[in-house]
């Protein structure tokens, strides 16, 4: 299962280098987000819950874009009957599709968090990089697991552009309040009291729930 | 010996619509079904069915003594099916199409090398399906539909966008000469009955004949 869903996962990022069509979208909607959030707040840095939550909400309507992408080729390319017709478990799809997702997050993230900074962000990130990053591959995760899930529920509906957010959005709220609460101290001006743990488990926990939860139904999504 | 395709009753529905209904026909390991019909008959609508990726609502269907719905895990990596969508994808060149294929269905690489030579298409093998003929592109669609060497092969239009040659090329992969059990859509009436042991005939999803049938009657299915 694991060299299958490899496969898959080769495959689909060999076809992100040569359409283009996921990670540089996502990372201008999120470079254009953080500009109007500079320009429209009328502030010259951000600290503390703002900051925690312009950066994750941004990061979350991108991932949307990648998610309603997610099996575009599949849709579009007849790639899902070719699975289908192959003796693979079709939880290696769910794993590939994740796992692409969760890459996609990642690189956006090396351009839109050096960004955000630039733009948004009074004290710098300096320090706190070790802790942000253990933020966001956790938070990735659990949008990797969802985004996955949703995009094949999506996949098979006339209006996925539509559904996608609608599904996707509500069930991101837990990793959304996680992932801002945990961030929230990291870029406060002054030091204060830190969560971090609390919020990182909280996260994990996110992540392991919806990780065996998508593998247990994702099956079903597949059948006609 | 056993069918390798063996049908009773079997129905189809989309939602209300129903697209295939009545359909009986059993066919041995070995031959050649032909499916006749209009357009909007219910032939693709079959060829997915036994391919178990469309699953019957009602009647008994088995494909290769896999009982369908049922035993519809048993059907994938058995079957070879070649239809209107090539199932390839554009950005990838054609080795890599068959490379990812290959993986999917627990092939040797090797295999891959010897269908690009089988549907020439060796040394075009390395540029990207978008900058492919059509043509080309089936030839590719047929090597990955029997890159797994299936006992079964369902071929809808196989021969669509082809030129003779590359017709002729194919004939031993998935022509009659192949020695697989086939069942093959076509709108060239002469051309699949002459290939065919038996045919199904099909009218709004209705099934009209099933065994053996002059040229003439089948053409009554298109007027």
């Amino acid at each position: 299962m694991i060299a299958t869903a490899r496969t898959i996962l080769r495959k689909d990022v060999r076809l992100e280098l040569r359409t283009k069509e996921s990670v540089p979208a996502m990372t201008l909607f999120t470079l254009t987000v953080y500009v109007l959030f500079h320009f429209g707040l009328d502030r010259d840095s951000l600290d503390g819950e703002l900051a925690a939550g312009v950066l994750w909400v941004t990061l979350l309507l991108a991932a949307v874009i990648g998610v309603t992408r997610l099996f575009a080729a599949e849709r579009e390319q007849g790639g899902i009957d070719g699975l289908l017709l192959a003796p693979v478990d079709r939880t290696a799809l769910f794993l590939a599709k994740a796992a692409a997702l969760f890459l996609f997050l990642f690189a956006v993230e090396v351009v839109a968090v050096p960004a955000f900074a630039l733009l948004l962000l009074g004290p710098g990130l300096g320090g706190a990089l070790p802790e942000l990053l253990a933020i966001l591959v956790l938070g990735n995760l659990g949008i990797a697991a969802v985004g996955a899930l949703v995009a094949a529920l999506a996949a098979e509906t006339r209006a996925r552009e539509l559904i996608a957010p609608l599904l996707l959005l509500p069930l991101l709220v837990p990793v959304l309040i996680a992932c801002a609460q945990a961030t929230e101290p990291l870029l406060r001006q002054e030091q204060g009291p830190e969560d971090l743990g609390r919020w990182l488990g909280l996260l994990t926990l996110y992540d392991v729930v919806f990780v065996l939860l998508s593998v247990a139904v994702f099956d079903y999504l597949l059948e006609d | 010996m056993d069918p390798a395709i063996e049908l009773d009753g079997l129905e189809r529905r989309y939602g209300e619509r129903v697209a295939l209904t009545g359909v009986t026909v059993s066919l041995a390991p070995g031959a050649t079904l032909a499916v006749l019909g209009a357009n909007g008959a219910g032939k693709t609508t079959l060829l997915r069915v036994l391919a178990g990726l469309l699953r019957p609502h009602s009647g008994t269907a088995r494909v290769l003594g896999a009982e369908l719905p049922g035993e519809r895990w048993k059907v994938p990596g058995q079957v070879g099916y070649l239809g209107h969508e090539p199932l390839l994808y554009r950005e990838l060149t054609g080795r890599e199409n068959l490379t990812y294929h290959a993986r999917l269905h627990g092939v040797d690489g090797s295999r891959v090398e010897k269908m690009l030579t089988a549907v020439g298409m060796e040394r075009r093998a390395d540029e990207p399906l978008r900058d492919l003929s059509r043509g080309m592109v089936q030839r590719l669609a047929a090597a990955r539909s029997v890159l797994h060497d299936p006992p079964l092969l369902l071929l809808d239009e196989p021969r669509a966008h082809l030129d003779p040659a590359a017709a002729e090329l194919l004939e031993p992969l998935i022509g009659r000469r192949s020695g697989r059990t086939r069942v093959l859509v076509s709108h060239d009436v002469e051309g699949a009955l002459a290939e065919a042991d038996i045919a199904l005939g099909l009218r709004g999803g209705r099934q009209v004949f099933a065994g053996g049938v002059e040229p003439a009657a089948a053409r009554e299915l298109y007027r």
